[in-house]
């Protein structure tokens, strides 16, 4: 079958495989985007801070820090061709004392180092202006007003949706389990036994990246999850500050931020610890407290009264903390894309680049398709419209006029659309419309998001799941169980 | 966008919105009710149980018998009703409020009215408002989506199943899941005592052999994909003992973990919430301090009872009808909680009117003293049989009952 061949496959639908993707959709070759889950980023694209970094944190002698600033620069086009949440709202770095003081200084020196450009060193007086609900004991800090948030998830969709127009094939529900070179190709297995084959191989697995690369005999690494649990508050949150606030950065990692997400929620995290398991989300109460006594350092009017939800991500860290990028020395056509913890996110749309030149290096002619198409549709909402818009869209397609979520205001036509694109799951409905996000957390749409999937899909309501395999909502049917004879009803 | 004038305007059409919209439109008023659904009658229509109108009808109805017997009343009155229509958002203009609703016919509609009528109700508690660690598998619902799903649906939720919270809610799920052949392993509760009416844990525990945790609460979800089971602790003097931990295995965790009034619209206009209900301040006559702005039933405060719910929306039309008239009330005092009281709607009172007070308190007590103090003095006294926080208790005080004050002032409810 012709169409199961390809000159590119990517190993893995987190922001990493999807930017890639993406990048090479542009060009006239065949291409594929291999995802383990029922939906892509359901990985640790799902589950992070979503935000566009500063360029600050590290010189440029990491390679994770160039990626990082050349990245940060890329997200305005990135935005106005794909229509994701995000805006520069700037990063306040606070410091509480003179040792601090010096910290925060060796962050300019690096911002320098790295020609960002805006950065600036602020007094006490200064600080407290950009940011007055800040802690009165700050003693002054740094502002890079270049930084800025994302909604992760839909930055992915809309990169895999892109990609997608542009020619990529994506196939969901493929893990990665054997792999076989023959001639100048990979035959490529799943674990339900379908194949590909491919000539170029891109491992963009995150958390299992390790495991992908044994897969194809290439290089030994370790991938060491570093879990980093988050905290979300409601929208209208009176603490809510105006920039991503940091603390001055540890050794290990950024420290506990508190982020206005582009949504208006405020989030809260993350912790930083290592871990063997791969699939340990849980969050615990201990953590909690110590999240929130952190971030009230930063902000004293944070209440844990106003959380709405807490999650757990998993970084993918390797030793020494720097990405893995680069052409396998151990086998032919197989490229590592690995290490990608923070800030992957940010950096991604250089990584793609960085991928793509690789490529070239390695062999693959890249010619640049001539109908290429950058932009998709950006679909309408209800909660960025006003009155009369939200009249004229009802009049258009009269499923806006019924709102499904109630409390992020969505409509029933922004689930169908989703839906449409592929995600249905309860999650993939939620990442894509934010129904079920909301104070309630699906409380009240559950059950119509449910009859909706099923309705566009056909799938029997018993089928539909969280986020796919084993994650069932409710499959029995009244009747399906005996009932003790004493405690059936007369 | 189609515009429509009305005098009042009544937000949802649970029990709360039609007995108001009834009682307005009874003096006259045109009077609209806009409700999402595409019914009348709210949260009654899941709960396919008995127990409603002991009060009011004086017979025991099932919710929707309870909510038909009002949307019968509406239908041969002459309130218009759209449903299928939410309100989205509302602000004061001019001397009047405008309401814009979402529907798919005919789109969006901007109301221009004199008087508005907070009924929307409540929603529940979750598990990030508690905050319970662990994983985040499928299978954990809030008791009212479980409720949803099986009596509207027809789907069973789960086999094994814990529920966290004894207040009625949970009571009534554990009896429902046990009669669709789910094995319920335990109702946790948090409190020393049970939330829910006595009848209810022997009619829904009792009877089915579940066992009740008091003083207990899930300290971890369990489970990768589907809920695998929960970590129980219990507590003692209000302490968790970690080392006392057990786990119980299920595939299904309930959450009956309270109600919150859904104050998100009442905010949006600007209306200042009582941090104890969780629903707006409201003066003696159900009104917030924005004029021509009132509220009642769950969203008000969360009811135990439809029965109450009907008897002071029905109030709340009257008082909107004497607005429309332009009567005003006379001078209004605070109502404060005071010892052992954990609120007091409404958080007025005028004198020279009867007025009707609900309250909770904070205690559980057999004989107990109910005593309402107007600077000092004592003007009103009644015995209590049993009080307990999960059960309103109502009075209602004459205009002769202030008589006895000269001075009057903030008038203080406390409970002994
Ligand atoms: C708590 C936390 C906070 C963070 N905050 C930020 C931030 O604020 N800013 C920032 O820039 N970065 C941040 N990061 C980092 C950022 O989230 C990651 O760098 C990025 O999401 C990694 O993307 P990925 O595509 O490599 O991984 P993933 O999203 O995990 O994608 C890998 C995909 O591969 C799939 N896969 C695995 N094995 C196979 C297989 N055998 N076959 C098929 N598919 C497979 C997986 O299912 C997964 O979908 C944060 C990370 C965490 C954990
Ligand atoms: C599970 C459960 C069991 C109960 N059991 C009993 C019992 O056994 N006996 C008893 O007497 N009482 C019982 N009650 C209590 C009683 O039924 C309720 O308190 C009462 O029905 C609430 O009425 P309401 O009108 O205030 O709220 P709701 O019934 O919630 O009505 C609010 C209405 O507003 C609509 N609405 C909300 N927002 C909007 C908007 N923006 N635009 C348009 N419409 C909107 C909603 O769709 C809903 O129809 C129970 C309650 C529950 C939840």
């Amino acid at each position: 079958m012709k169409e199961k061949k390809f000159d590119v496959a990517i190993i893995g639908g987190g922001v990493v495989g999807a930017a890639i993707a993406r990048k090479l959709s542009s060009y006239d070759i065949a291409a594929v985007l291999l995802e383990k889950e029922c939906d892509v980023s359901f990985g640790v694209s799902k589950a992070n801070s979503g935000i566009i970094h500063g360029g600050f944190h590290h010189g440029p002698g990491y390679l994770k820090s160039r990626l990082e600033v050349q990245g940060n620069r890329m997200f305005d086009q990135l935005e106005e061709e794909l229509h994701f949440p995000f805006k520069r709202c700037g990063i306040v770095v606070a410091a509480f004392s003179e040792e601090e003081m010096k910290t925060v200084q060796q962050l300019y020196r690096n911002g320098e180092a790295n020609k960002i450009i805006g950065l600036e060193l602020c007094n006490r007086a200064r600080i407290l202006e950009l940011e007055p609900k800040l802690n009165r004991d700050v003693v002054g800090g740094l502002y890079a007003p270049a930084g800025g948030i994302i909604e992760p998830y839909r930055f992915v969709f809309s990169l895999v949706e892109s990609a997608v127009k542009n020619g990529v094939k994506l196939l969901t529900d493929f893990e990665v389990v054997s792999a076989q070179r023959s001639n100048d190709h990979y035959e490529i297995r799943s674990s339900t036994g379908d194949i590909i084959f491919s000539k170029w191989v891109i491992n963009a697995a995150g958390l299992f990246a390790d495991r992908v690369s044994s897969v194809f005999g290439a290089e030994e690494f370790r991938i060491i999850p570093r879990k980093g649990e988050e905290f979300l508050l409601g929208r209208d949150s009176s603490s809510r500050p105006e920039h991503v606030i940091f603390p001055v950065p540890g050794a290990v990692s950024k420290g506990i931020l508190v982020i206005p997400t582009v949504e208006g929620t405020t989030m809260i995290g993350p912790t930083a610890r290592e871990q063997e398991s791969k699939d340990d989300f849980s969050t615990t109460e201990e953590n909690l407290n110590k999240v929130f006594s952190s971030a009230r350092r930063l902000i004293p009017s944070l209440s844990q009264r106003e959380i709405i939800t807490s999650f757990a991500g998993l970084r993918p860290a390797l030793k020494g903390g720097d990405f893995y990028i680069g052409i396998s020395g151990q086998q032919p056509g197989f490229i590592q894309v690995a290490g990608i913890q923070s800030p992957g996110l940010t950096a991604v749309p250089a990584i793609a680049e960085y991928v793509k030149d690789l490529l070239k290096k390695d062999g693959l002619v890249l010619t640049e398709k001539i109908d290429y198409d950058p932009s998709i549709p950006d679909l309408p909402r209800i909660r960025y419209s006003d009155n009369n818009e939200i009249d004229s869209l009802i009049k258009e397609n009269p499923a806006f006029g019924r709102i499904v979520c109630r409390c992020e205001s969505v409509s029933e036509a922004e689930i169908v659309a989703a839906v449409r694109n592929g995600h249905t799951t309860l999650d993939g409905v939620k990442f894509y419309t934010r129904a079920q996000m909301g104070k309630c957390q699906g409380g009240f749409c559950t059950d119509r998001i449910v009859k909706i999937i099923s309705r566009e899909t056909g799938m029997d309501i018993g089928s539909i799941t969280k986020r796919g395999r084993g994650t069932y909502l409710a499959r029995n049917r009244i009747g399906d169980f005996e009932v003790k004879d004493e405690y059936s009803r007369v | 966008m189609n515009t429509a004038e009305f005098d009042t305007l009544v937000i949802g059409g649970g029990a709360s919105g039609m007995a108001a919209a009834l009682s307005a439109a009874e003096e006259g008023w045109k009077v609209v009710i806009v409700e999402r659904e595409e019914f009348l009658g709210g949260i009654l229509h899941q709960c396919i149980h008995n127990g409603f109108g002991l009060h009011y009808f004086k017979e025991e109805l099932t919710g929707p018998e309870y909510a038909e017997r009002f949307s019968d009343m509406v239908e041969s009155s002459k309130i218009t009703v759209y449903l299928n229509m939410t309100i989205m958002d509302i602000m004061k203009e001019g001397d009047g409020l405008t309401v814009y609703g979402l529907s798919m016919d005919p789109g969006m509609v901007r109301f221009k009215v004199r008087a508005v009528v907070f009924a929307n109700g409540c929603r529940e508690r979750n598990r990030g408002n508690i905050g319970i660690p662990g994983t985040r598998p499928s299978g954990v619902f809030t008791a009212g989506l479980a409720q949803r799903l099986v009596n509207l649906e027809g789907f069973v939720p789960g086999k094994e199943c814990v529920i966290v919270g004894s207040g009625d809610i949970g009571l009534i799920m554990a009896r429902r899941m046990s009669w669709i052949g789910a094995n319920v392993k335990a109702v946790v509760e948090i409190q020393p005592n049970p939330a829910g009416l006595t009848r209810n844990i022997v009619q829904c525990l009792n009877d089915f052999d579940i066992p009740l945790y008091l003083s207990h609460v899930v300290g971890k979800i369990k489970g990768k994909e589907r809920v695998e089971g929960v970590e129980v602790i219990p507590l003692e003097n209000g302490i968790q003992q970690p080392e006392k931990m057990f786990s119980l295995e299920c595939d299904t965790l309930l959450l009956a973990v309270g109600l919150v009034p859904d104050n998100e619209l009442a905010r949006k206009i600007g209306v200042e919430l009582n941090q104890e209900t969780g629903g707006p301040v409201v003066d003696s006559r159900l009104m917030t301090a924005i004029e021509g702005v009132f509220a009642c039933g769950n969203l008000l405060h969360v009811h135990d009872l439809v029965d109450f719910v009907t008897e002071e929306s029905s109030r709340c039309g009257k008082f909107v009808s004497e607005f429309l008239i332009g009567k005003r009330p006379e001078k209004q005092y605070r109502t404060n909680p005071g010892k052992n009281v954990k609120y007091i709607v409404p958080n007025y009172y005028e004198g020279a009117r009867e007025n009707v007070f609900y309250m909770r308190t904070l205690i559980v007590k057999n004989n107990a003293i109910l005593s309402v103090k107007v600077k000092g003095t004592e003007i009103y006294r009644k015995k209590l049989r049993h009080i307990q926080p999960s059960e309103m208790i109502q009075f209602s005080l004459k205009e002769e009952d202030f008589k006895l004050i000269k001075d009057k002032g903030v008038m203080e409810v406390s409970i002994e």
